[in-house]
């Protein structure tokens, strides 16, 4: 298991040096001089080139990528071009900002979407089946700024029960929060409940059909501790899989609900960065996202192997 | 046999089972469609009967209807079920459950899917016991025991285990202990020892003969060998497409058959060592009827050579043929003069003295996992001379796959392995292998479902392979393309449909076009029958024997069924643990068997003529091939053990008599001698000895990791 680990973390190093690579020499090839753009058109060359060599955007890319690389392990993310103050200080609230969102959508997302899946499974075939199957799957065809404008017609202007911000105003509590931030979850919960869903019930069908559960039957167990104790262990396990590998997606990928929403998570800070050429920002931004991704999916790859015996002798032989 | 022995006493009680004039309907896109047409048959007390039939005839059907468990879209139409005299149709839900722990119980195919892979076999058994009323402690107490009374040796620690971490034959006495945990009156056992080797299926079959006269249970056994069947059981009913068409005492149906089914079943297995030079088997000419066709008053009239107008017309009653013995055919009398469907003579035999096609010297591939290295083929040598069949057997595990892998190059050989093709040594990956080299030598894979492409229909399978085998286009290839066909048996005018639209035998057909269409020098045949009934793998084997003729081809031909490979091999080469244990002429090989891993092999084959010879067990699995046993790998198991040499040294491959290769201490006058007396029964501790558990990494399983 340790080998399993270790590995796992190797192969995730790897990786990040990767992506710390592709975002910094990626973000070096877009045109333009940082400190002119920071000082505007009109004030003089000394002053830029003097701005340029404190922000030490006049050294070689190679030495700007070794200097941010050795701030990163310094604990020193950089400094932001655009608002002066340090990225830490502007990543990691927006970070915890998108996780709130992020955690509140699955504490609602994940037991919906087993419980309909299963469900869905044991009615295959049959008008349950079919609406949660469909609809699962129509409403995560929708794009999530969709559901985002129609739940803030819906429940903010028609029917005004809820903010149509995701921000509490400063000092609000935690049930304040929470509220303010259902609209935003909801459209969350809309566009991975099929996803869920579905792979639930594929799970579910599929142990149902097994030789295994035809046996517990015949054995003489009532239905539902058939269901319970032999059939859903098996059939969730894909699903832990595909949950996990969500999870990177809602605390990196929100740009556009936060943008509606107007609420200050990791994608708006990424996405304005980028539209200012605010690089320190930026590249090290992209980077913690990765850090998230690549801890959500091993954290789903350990889960996957404890529950799964198979798994779990095998990497400890 | 038991078939002479007195009725067992059913006086006073209920018989165990009994199935009245059952009529078992599954719907199919909106119809329903007829499986079990009026069968009636009735199971006594501590009787055991057996089912025998193709696949689809509704032997699984009949079985599962005896549990009340049919599909979802399955219902009985007609008839009634009863089990100790109890109406099963009249059951409420919770009736049938407690019928299900208290009285019948149900063993079926591939045990390894039959338990939950991710709970505890300890927690399995004992949920039995638990569900019978038993609490936690004494459940796990009696679960216990009960893996003890399956002979599991080491009852504990195969508990806390998982079924994956468990062999084949170990998960079916764990399935057959919950089977038998409540004392059921009925087991119902469904082609239990089907996949297991043939080893572990003569283990398997003496447990549940032995549990069966201790617990005093009645069997409804389901099976298409008939070896099995004349092992196993008192009574047999033939099934054919829903309808019982012939019943009666084993050895009397296996004597006399009296319905044309049955009598072609019987004459499609080789048996009893016949050979393909003396006589090809007869098969059963066309197919089973479509589920819920609308078949003429004899089920059996489309593909009988006795039909006559009368069999379209009027529906044969159950004629009685002697006490006990029926069949459902206007001409029960005489339907042992069926004509046969292949009078084609057999292929004389003729003898070859020319240079080998194929050698292979020092052939060898270790597998590396985890740091080990598996040796899974270790000095394999052996030549395979133009136009001949050389048969390989040995128990799972023992390489044979990975020997068909290395000569194909689809695993390549270590470094060192030598193998040759008409002298000309062969690279041991098959990509750098030039064409004429890959034409040559081709392979013919047990499940063609997986090897055939199901995106592609047939003319395009086939047309690719004469593509990229012999460079042909245009009309020259759709000529050969016909040809092919043709020589396969198979129907041009299907050549347009995809694989999932053809039966496993046309597939199998297919396969084997796909093999021939280099022209090769040798075909490796892995398994090539061991999906298929017995009629269609009667019609392969023809084919096969057919085509050797015509082409002179020879084959390395691998198979578990020692009918088989006895019927077709001209040789055979014995494998255990990657080793060539024996090498010799066929008839030597096996008439009778010497070595003492043949002798044991050979032994736990049940045969149709039930003249079953005193078997010796081989105890305990085959070893690890990680950490193989010293000197003579089989001397942990072997019932002809020496001495001291055995263990410390590794005896070498030398000719005993012209021709006839073997690995052992014995010369072949001492083991003559030896073989007088049966082997010393051996100890249940060595059984203990050896390790009881999957924990070895079978060579093939390693080959599917890497």
């Amino acid at each position: 298991m340790t080998r399993f680990i270790a590995k796992r973390l190797g192969l995730g190093l790897i990786t990040l040096w990767l992506l710390s690579v592709l975002v910094f020499f990626g973000s070096q090839v877009l045109p333009g001089d940082v400190a002119r753009r920071v000082l505007g058109p009109f004030a003089t060359q000394s002053a830029v080139n003097s701005l340029n060599h404190q922000l030490g955007t006049d050294k070689s890319v190679f030495v700007q990528y070794a200097n941010w690389i050795s701030g990163i392990f310094h604990g020193n993310l950089g400094t932001s071009v655009a608002t002066r103050s340090s990225v830490s200080s502007i990543v990691f609230p927006a970070l915890w900002h998108s996780a709130k969102l992020a955690i509140l959508a699955f504490i609602i997302v994940v037991p919906f979407g087993i419980i309909g899946g299963v469900f869905a499974a044991l009615k295959e075939g049959r008008f349950q089946d079919r609406l949660i199957s469909v609809g699962g799957l129509s409403a995560t065809t929708v794009p999530e700024f969709v559901w985002a404008v129609a739940l803030i017609l819906l429940f903010a202007l028609l029917i005004p029960i809820l903010p149509s911000t995701a921000t509490p105003p400063p000092g609000s509590g935690f049930l304040t929060s929470v509220k303010f931030l259902i609209l935003p979850a909801l459209c969350l919960v809309f566009v991975l409940f099929g996803y869920i869903a579905r792979m639930a019930r594929a799970g579910t069908i599929e142990a149902l059909d097994a030789d295994y559960t035809r046996t517990a039957v015949i054995k003489g167990l009532p239905y539902s501790t058939v269901v319970r104790r032999h059939v859903l262990r098996n059939a969730l396990l894909p699903t832990i899989a595909v949950v996990a590998t969500q999870a990177g997606y809602l605390i990196g990928g929100l740009v556009a609900i936060e943008l509606v929403f107007n609420y200050q998570g990791i994608g708006q800070v990424l996405y304005r960065a980028a539209s200012q050429k605010d690089f320190p920002v930026l590249q090290s931004g992209v980077l913690i996202v990765g850090v998230v991704y690549l801890v959500a999916t091993l954290l789903a790859d350990l889960a996957y192997s404890l529950l799964n015996p198979r798994l779990r002798f095998e990497s400890s032989a | 046999m038991s078939a002479t022995a007195p009725q067992p006493a059913a006086v006073e009680t209920a018989p165990a089972l009994e199935l009245r004039d059952l009529e078992v309907a599954y719907r199919v896109r909106g119809i329903w469609r007829e499986v079990l047409r009026g069968v009636t048959l009735s199971i006594g007390r501590n009787e055991s009967y057996g089912l025998v039939g193709e696949s689809g005839c509704g032997k699984s059907t009949a079985a599962f209807a005896a549990l009340r468990y049919l599909p979802r879209n399955g219902r009985v139409t007609r008839g009634s079920i009863l089990v100790d005299g109890q109406d099963l149709l009249g059951m409420s839900e919770n009736e049938v459950r407690e019928l299900r722990v208290k009285k019948v119980s149900m063993v079926y195919q591939n045990p390894t899917a039959a338990l939950n892979p991710s709970i505890r076999i300890g927690d399995q058994v004992a949920e039995v016991y638990a569900l019978a009323g038993a609490h936690d402690g004494e459940a796990r107490q009696r679960a216990h025991e009960m893996l003890g009374k399956v002979q599991i040796s080491d009852p504990a620690s195969v508990m806390r285990r998982y079924p994956h971490q468990l062999s084949g034959g170990m998960n079916q006495r764990v399935v057959i202990a919950m089977a038998l945990a409540t004392d059921p009156s009925l087991l119902i056992l469904d082609e239990p020892t089907t996949g297991l080797d043939a080893t572990v299926e003569g283990e398997v079959l003496d447990l549940v003969k032995m549990l069966r006269e201790e617990f005093g249970t009645s069997l409804l056994f389901i099976t298409h060998n008939l070896g099995v069947m004349a092992k196993m059981c008192e009574r047999m009913g033939v099934l054919y497409a829903g309808r019982l068409v012939e019943e009666g005492p084993v050895a009397e149906v296996f004597a006399r058959p009296s319905h044309p089914y049955t009598v072609g079943l019987l004459r499609c297995i080789p048996r009893g060592g016949v050979r393909k030079d003396r006589e090809t088997l007869d098969t059963i000419p066309g197919f089973l009827p479509q589920l819920g066709a609308d078949l003429p008053a004899c089920v059996f009239t489309d593909r009988c050579g006795l039909a006559e107008e009368i069999c379209h017309r009027e529906e044969p009653p159950f004629h009685r043929v002697t006490d006990g013995h029926c069949s459902r055919c206007h001409f029960y009398d005489r339907a042992q003069t069926v004509p046969r469907a292949t009078p084609a003579p057999p292929v004389p035999r003729e003898d070859r003295r020319v240079e080998p096609v194929l050698e292979a010297r020092g052939l060898r591939k270790t597998f590396h996992q985890e740091g080990n290295a598996i040796h899974a083929l270790a000095d394999v040598q052996f030549a395979l001379k133009e136009g001949e069949t050389l048969g390989l057997v040995g128990e799972s595990g023992s390489g044979k796959t990975t020997l068909a892998r290395s000569l194909i190059g689809l695993s390549p050989a270590d470094e060192g392995s030598v193998i040759e093709l008409d002298g000309a040594r062969l690279a041991p990956n098959v990509t750098k292998r030039k064409r004429d080299q890959v034409r040559a030598l081709q392979i013919v894979f047990q499940n063609p479902d997986s090897a055939l492409n199901r995106r592609f229909s047939i003319h395009r399978i086939i047309g690719r392979a004469l593509t990229m085998l012999k460079g042909e286009r245009g009309e020259q290839r759709e000529e050969h393309l016909r040809q092919l066909a043709h020589s396969v048996r198979f129907d041009v005018r299907l050549i347009g449909a995809r694989p999932a639209q053809l039966s496993g035998g046309l597939k199998q057909r297919v396969a084997i076009a796909r093999a021939f269409a280099g022209d090769p020098r040798i075909v490796v045949c892995d398994e090539p029958t061991s999906a298929l009934d017995v009629s269609v793998q009667a019609a392969i084997l023809n084919l096969l024997v057919e085509l050797q003729a015509s082409k002179k081809v020879a084959y390395l031909f691998i198979s578990h069924d020692l009918g088989v490979v006895r019927y077709l091999s001209d040789r055979i080469a014995v494998l255990y643990l990657g080793r060539v244990m024996e090498l010799g002429p066929a008839e030597h090989v096996f008439d009778p068997p010497q070595h003492p891993y043949t002798e044991a092999l050979g032994s736990a084959v049940p045969t149709a003529e039930g003249t079953e010879r005193e078997r010796i067990r081989l105890v305990g699995e085959i070893p690890s091939a990680a950490s193989p046993p010293s000197g003579c790998v089989f001397h942990t198991r072997c019932p002809r053990y020496i001495g001291d040499i055995c263990r410390d040294e590794e005896p070498a491959l030398r000719e005993v008599e012209p021709g006839h290769f073997w690995r052992c201490h014995y010369s072949a006058e001492e083991l003559r001698e030896v073989q007088k007396t049966p082997p010393p029964e051996q100890p249940l501790t060595a059984r203990e000895a050896s390790e009881p558990t999957g924990g070895n990494l079978r060579p093939s399983e390693v080959d599917r990791s890497t």
